[in-house]
């Protein structure tokens, strides 16, 4: 398929020291901190008490709301309370506090669920409490739920082009054929006719391992995508894969594309195949202060301070913990904040790494122009946001901004570009509300 | 329980950024200049190194006065002032009295920089109005060329026995004299502006800005083709209009300032071509016998309106609506 358009990006360095590890286990936590926001959409009220005794995929915690996804007690054990406390996003949520008895018992409901129909796939991909495992959070059984054979094309995302994460990568490497099983039966019960993984060609071992398990398969192929970030992100990949264009305040629906991330499937399918829910997530942890940099599975709710303890503690005093990749991710206050399902990775990272960036004027270097993979202009956006000038910006197509950094990385005077970017699409979508 | 830690850094992605920045690309900058600096101390002598310190000195000071003056905040550390005064003395004669070149250091620094906001604010690049400005007031001085026993021997052949000047190889072109050979020319065994002389040394520095990505190629190729094929069209040696005159100095490290050129590729090749242009055409057409820096001036002053045609095309649709 030939692209009219070579996107652009930024060659970020890859820092996957962790890639070939393979994702251990950690032992449960003394208590874990369940959220009930995990999602985007509805948050979920808490079904259980202080003194009941749960085990792991119990449900918990459950939402009437059309966009929402249930949440099931990652360890066996007491319910001790349910607080109010700190999220990773910094607000103030319910969370269902639950002393672990070590044992790992399974509820009695966790059984594989009977799949008959399109409703059935539905009711299942909904009560796997399974969201967009790349970041965003949005509910698994949402996203699926579409006019069975509207859609023409699934996208599996395996990018994972942040630097230092490697969490998918282990996964694909790891579970090649349940994955494969995963984006079949979407396939089947949303009538999709292709599916296409996109993975990064930095991991070829992942690449190899699917056309392996595929070959035959002609509904299914494996993209190698560029070594370029943002190839993961959704308007690029559907575009490297699908040849199609997707815009701002357009869903991949409206381009017949859904996209997933592959540790969702993994862990949906893993629902079908077992009935044991989304009760845990694999993370990379690293960044240049961990003792032990590796691969873990951490059940949902376990502090991240109890993570990094696990994984050896740290070196040295941490000034930045940085929850994703160091491209995207957001650094979290504090350590003692619960692991939610969408973490991919705690970037643990001393003073020098975490030193604030001395803000300097605009060269007019074009290297953010070069850089912009939405081919937008950031230094004339950046000059408008200084202005407040509302018109330019929109002008500017401001709105088309995907947040994914790559200006600000190479910017030599240092500017903050894309978080003036974020200020900028308020002020626009405020303007425009008026 | 593990150790907890509550008073982290909390910044907006992304938390890791390319190693190049201002400063460093100002010293790449400075660094990319030495070879161009040692053919002239060659064969200028120690003077070419006096003038270049001196310039150096007088657009730090300036960069330092003027910020403290306006109260902003110390910027001279960017070194964008050194590069500044270094480019300017490869612009001027090697024995311009040292008070005139301070001259054009403050129009550099001062009017044209510093005025105008400082670093990113300036609608022209700051060595070449400051060296215009002493071409136009001091036009003596500015037109007074060394000549030595260093130099090709069709510089000293025109000169008058223990003339200490002479003309330049555009000079003796213009007046119909033999000019020194494409080789002497490339290598810079030449008279001339002092850093403009070596081509050899400028296109090494050149290749350093490209290979260290400071600069694109886009100007520096499309300014220099420019000049080749508008020599041929004249009729002229491409090769001599090339090495002759502040054509590499200035295609090389004058029209790639990144302030007063236009930011997209496309709009650098314009940029480019209309250098080459406007430079061939007052060398052929115009009383002077050099055009470089009138014709990146004149660029300079078109570039936003380069950049607004330019403009890069937002990836979306090609309908342009966006579906809700």
């Amino acid at each position: 398929m030939g692209l009219t358009k070579r996107l652009n990006g930024v060659h970020v360095d890859h820092s996957k020291n962790t890639a070939g590890m393979a994702i251990k286990r950690m032992e449960d936590p003394e208590k874990v901190y369940i959220p009930m926001s995990q999602n985007i959409g509805a948050p979920c009220k808490p079904l259980v008490k202080a003194g009941d005794a749960v085990k792991v995929g119990q449900l918990i915690g459950d939402s009437e709301g059309r966009i929402s996804a249930p949440i099931h007690s990652s360890v066996s054990g007491t319910v001790e309370a349910v607080i109010q406390g700190m999220t990773q996003y910094g607000k103030t949520d319910t969370s269902i506090v639950i002393k672990s008895d070590g044992k790992r018992e399974l509820a009695d409901t966790v059984v594989p669920p009977e799949i008959n129909s399109f409703e059935d796939f539905i009711n299942a991909a909904r009560d796997s409490g399974v969201v967009g495992l790349g970041g965003a959070s949005f509910p698994m059984a949402a996203k699926l739920n579409i006019k069975p054979g509207s859609v023409d094309y699934l996208i599996i995302n395996g990018a994972e082009c942040e630097p230092y994460i490697t969490v998918d990568h282990a996964v694909m490497v790891t579970y090649t054929r349940d994955i494969v099983d995963g984006i079949r039966n979407i396939m089947k019960w949303l009538q999709i006719p292709n599916a296409v993984i996109g993975i990064e060609g930095n991991k070829p071992d992942a690449i190899a391992a699917f056309r392996e398990v595929l070959a035959g398969d002609s509904a299914i192929k494996v993209h190698e995508l560029r070594q370029i970030y943002p190839q993961g992100a959704e308007r690029v990949i559907i575009y490297e894969t699908t040849g199609r264009v997707v815009s701002y305040g357009m869903l991949p629906l409206n381009a017949g594309c859904i996209v997933s991330n592959v540790s969702s499937v993994l862990k949906l399918q893993h629902y079908i195949k077992t009935g044991v829910p989304l009760v845990s997530k694999a993370v990379t942890v690293d960044g240049n202060i961990v003792v032990n940099p590796q691969n873990v599975e951490v059940p949902i709710g376990t502090m991240i301070s109890d993570v990094i303890e696990y994984c050896g503690g740290l070196k040295e005093e941490p000034k930045k913990i940085v929850l994703g990749g160091p491209m995207m991710g957001r650094a979290i206050p504090r350590d003692d904040l619960a692991v939610m399902k969408a973490n991919s990775a705690i970037l643990c990272f001393n003073g020098d790494f975490a030193q604030q960036r001395k803000e300097t004027a605009c060269i007019n270097c074009g290297r953010c122009v070069a850089t912009c993979p939405m081919s937008l202009m950031p230094a004339k956006i950046s000059r408008a946001f200084k202005d407040k000038d509302v018109e330019a910006l929109m002008e500017l197509d401001v709105l088309y901004c995907m947040d994914c950094g790559s200006c600000a990385y190479v910017c030599p005077a240092r500017k903050p570009l894309n978080f003036e970017f974020r200020q900028a699409k308020a002020m626009v979508m405020e303007a425009s509300k008026k | 329980m593990a150790e907890r830690h509550t008073n982290l850094i909390v910044a907006s992605a992304p938390h890791v950024a390319a190693p190049a920045n201002t400063t460093s690309i100002m010293r790449d900058v400075l660094i990319a200049l030495i070879p161009a600096l040692a053919v002239s101390t060659y064969v200028f002598g120690i003077r070419a190194i006096i003038l270049s310190v001196c310039c150096i000195i007088f657009c730090v000071f300036f960069e330092w006065i003027s910020r403290k003056i306006m109260k902003r905040d110390n910027t001279i550390g960017d070194l964008s002032a050194a590069v500044t005064g270094l480019i300017l003395a490869f612009n001027l004669p090697v024995r311009l009295p040292i008070w005139m070149a301070a001259v054009g250091c403050f129009i550099a620094i001062v009017v044209v920089k510093q005025i105008f906001g400082g670093l990113g604010q300036n609608f022209a690049n700051p060595a070449i109005v400051g060296r215009i400005a002493l071409f136009i007031g001091f036009a003596g001085p500015m037109a007074s060329w060394v000549i030595n026993s260093k130099m090709s021997p069709a510089i000293l052949a025109v000169a008058e026995v223990d003339a200490v000047t002479g003309a330049t190889p555009l000079g003796l072109l213009a007046a119909g004299q033999q000019v020194p050979t494409n080789l002497e020319m490339f290598l810079g065994l030449i008279s001339g502006s002092m850093g403009e002389i070596s081509a050899a040394a400028l296109i090494l520095g050149g290749i350093y800005l490209i290979i260290r990505k400071v600069i694109s190629p886009a100007i520096p190729v499309s300014f220099l083709a420019t000049v080749a094929v508008l020599s041929l069209v004249f009729g002229l040696d491409p090769i001599f209009q090339l090495c002759a005159g502040g054509v590499m100095l200035g295609a090389i490290f004058m029209a790639t300032d990144y302030v007063t050129s236009p930011i997209t590729t496309s709009g650098r090749i314009i940029f480019g071509i209309g250098c080459g242009l406007f430079t061939m055409l007052i060398r052929v057409y115009a009383s002077y016998p050099e055009g470089v820096s009138f014709a990146i001036l004149l660029m300079n002053i078109l570039t936003p309106h380069i950049d607004r045609l330019t403009r890069h095309k937002t990836f979306k649709p090609a309908e342009g609506g966006a579906a809700k």
